[in-house]
Parts: C-alpha cells; structure tokens; sequence
C-alpha cells in the first residue's frame, strides 16, 4: 500500500512530465489549476492520466472543488 | 436517373468529408470541442444529403475530430441559451423541438447508413459528442478518451437519442450508472463496459480506425448493410419519446438557472453540481 506521499510523489512527476513544468516547482499544496495553467478541460485530462497511471476510476465529483495536489492524492489513496 | 457520385472531399465551415482508399472520412473541427449548434448540425445536414443522394464506393465511414480537446463536447450550450433566454416557456420547448427533430433525423441517417461507421474518439467526448458516437457501428477510443453523459447536472436528460442508444448497446446498470451520476468514464471503462470495441494508444486512434475500415472495405457491401440491419435496430419510438421528455423537462426555469450559470461561469472550472 503506498503512502500519501508516495502518492502525492508520483501525481507531482506525472503532472510535471505532461504538463512541461519543472518537477522541482511543483509542491504537494500548489493549485493545479494555477500552476498547471490548465482549465476544467486540461483537469479531465489530468484525472485520465491519473486513472490510467494509478489503474482506477476517480469519479470528476470526487474531485470537484479539489484544487491542490496532496488533496487529489488523498482521494486517489482511497481507491488504491 | 444516374446516381451522382460524393465528391472525393469537401469542406464546411465546421466540417470537411472525404473519400480516401474506399473510406469516407468525416472530420469534425470546429472550435473549441465541435459544439453541436446550429453551425454543426447545418453543415451535418449537408454532409448526410451528399451522402444518401451520392452513389457511394465506399464500405466504411470514419468519423473523428482535429480538435485537439477531443471529440466533442456536445451540445452548443451557450447558443441554446442565447436562444431561450428572453423567450417564453412555449417558445423555447417549440424552438428546441425543432433542433432536437432535425438533429435525430442526422443521427437517424448515420445509424442506418448501409456504411459501417467508426467513432474514432479521444478526449472530450460528452453528452451530444457521446450521441453522436453511439450512433456509429463501432466505437474505436484513445486511451485518453472521457465520456460522459453531464446533462442531469443542468437538470435535462440526453436529448440526441442518448439514452436510447446507450440502452441498445450496454447493460441497465451501466446505463443508470452514467446518466444518474453525471460522471465521467474512461475508455478502459467504456471498453469493459462494452460500449467501445478498441482502445488506441495516445494519438493513434485515427490509425486504428483506418486499419479497420480497410478491413471492413474487404466484404460483400451488401452482406455487410444486411448484417447491420440485422443486428442494429433503430430505437425509433423510444427515440421520439426522448424528445418528449427532453422538452417536457427543458420548459421549467430550473433548466434556464442551470445553464445561465453554465453560460456565465467564467472560472477555470465552470458551475456544474
């Protein structure tokens, strides 16, 4: 079973991977909606990516109003 | 009378068409996801007068998007409020029947076409992008395709013949899964749902779609529209009782609150309960 921050680790990479930011500017309490620059659309994407890289189904009203990494993580850490 | 023959493509402002390698391919782009207004439905009406009248080579139909944000987003939501806002209750169930009538005659002639047709999808594929993709044979996905079916979130129902395609192609309790929660699926999920028969990698759908309608180009074209007939039918009572109760819903000034916040959220992430 991994961790919150194993979690939030591997969302921050893969956020960073596909969204061309620098990992190392990315933190678990940053608004994705910011800092990704994406907007509701570019989140579907993002959940997507998640689904696929996690092997889950994050339902989008689990999600909503969700605007910072390490709260995603901890709604992904409780389908894992 | 001779049959005239399609032209070998063609261009709109919201589509393009053309006949390559014995495939008909149907291209969406129109911008920002293919909204399906007035624009689109026009230029589909084109599209499916060209193809009936046409004498046609051709034994498959593709239809994809060149928008980058997916396959499409469904119904044009900003012009249906443009276009009900101001109106009476009568006046804006009248003039939404009138584009829900002509829209199910487009989904009609691409359901029964004696084409075999492909939805090739990625991203966004909601609400009438969705319909439009169940009224295809086949449904062949990215692996980065979401669909879903949002409209009980502004207080409607499917109107583009949604759910009585989606009832015809997948199990009742994926059917009450998708429209009573207003979520969004994968394709993974779609495909082990049964709803999608091929998931492409990123950015390969086209390709995949491509490959099948070649091989589907191989068989009798007779045999093929008689097993389409077959195996496919057309849910046409249902169908209008949809419309029915798309209007019947869409009259009550819930609906118009509803997409009036749609409309006027400029946030990154737009009013959707």
């Amino acid at each position: 079973m991994k961790t919150l921050e194993q979690t939030t680790d591997e969302i921050l990479g893969l956020a960073a991977q596909h969204f061309k930011i620098p990992r190392s500017e990315l933190a678990p309490t940053d608004d994705f909606y910011k800092k990704l620059k994406i907007d509701s659309l570019r989140a579907l994407e993002l959940i997507t990516r998640l689904e696929n890289h996690f092997g889950i189904e994050l339902p989008d009203y689990e999600v909503q109003g969700v605007t910072d990494f390490r709260t995603l993580a901890s709604r992904i850490q409780a389908r894992l | 009378m001779t049959a005239s023959k399609i032209r070998p493509s063609e261009k709109t402002k919201t589509l393009s068409w053309e006949l390559k390698d014995g495939t008909i391919e149907l291209a969406l782009h129109h911008p920002p996801c293919n909204e399906i207004g007035t624009a689109m439905l026009e230029d589909l009406e084109q599209f499916i007068a060209a193809l009936e009248s046409a004498e046609v080579k051709a034994g498959a139909l593709i239809l994809y998007s060149r928008q980058e944000a997916g396959f499409s987003a469904g119904a044009d939501l900003r012009e249906l409020y443009a276009a009900s806002a101001g109106f009476t209750a009568a006046e804006r169930v009248s003039g939404v029947r009138r584009f829900l009538e002509r829209i199910h005659r487009v989904l009609n002639a691409i359901d029964a076409s004696p084409l075999t047709t492909i939805a090739a999808v990625h991203g966004v594929t909601f609400g009438g992008g969705f319909e439009l993709a169940l009224a295809c044979d086949l449904i062949i996905a990215d692996k980065m395709a979401r669909f879903c079916f949002p409209e009980l979130r502004l207080g409607l129902i499917p109107g583009f013949g949604g759910i009585p395609r989606l009832r015809r192609d997948a199990g009742n309790a994926v059917v009450r899964d998708l429209l009573l929660t207003g979520r969004s699926i994968n394709a993974t999920k779609a495909l082990s749902a049964g709803l999608v028969s091929q998931v492409a990698a990123e950015g390969e759908v086209l390709r995949v779609a491509r490959a099948t309608g070649a091989q589907i180009g191989k068989f009798d074209r007779t045999t093929s529209a008689a097993a389409k007939r077959f195996l496919k039918p057309i849910p046409h009572e249902e169908l209008q009782r949809e419309i029915d109760l798309f209007c019947e819903l869409f009259g009550r000034p819930a609906v118009m609150e509803a997409l009036r916040k749609f409309v006027e959220d400029k946030s990154a992430h737009p009013y959707l309960p």
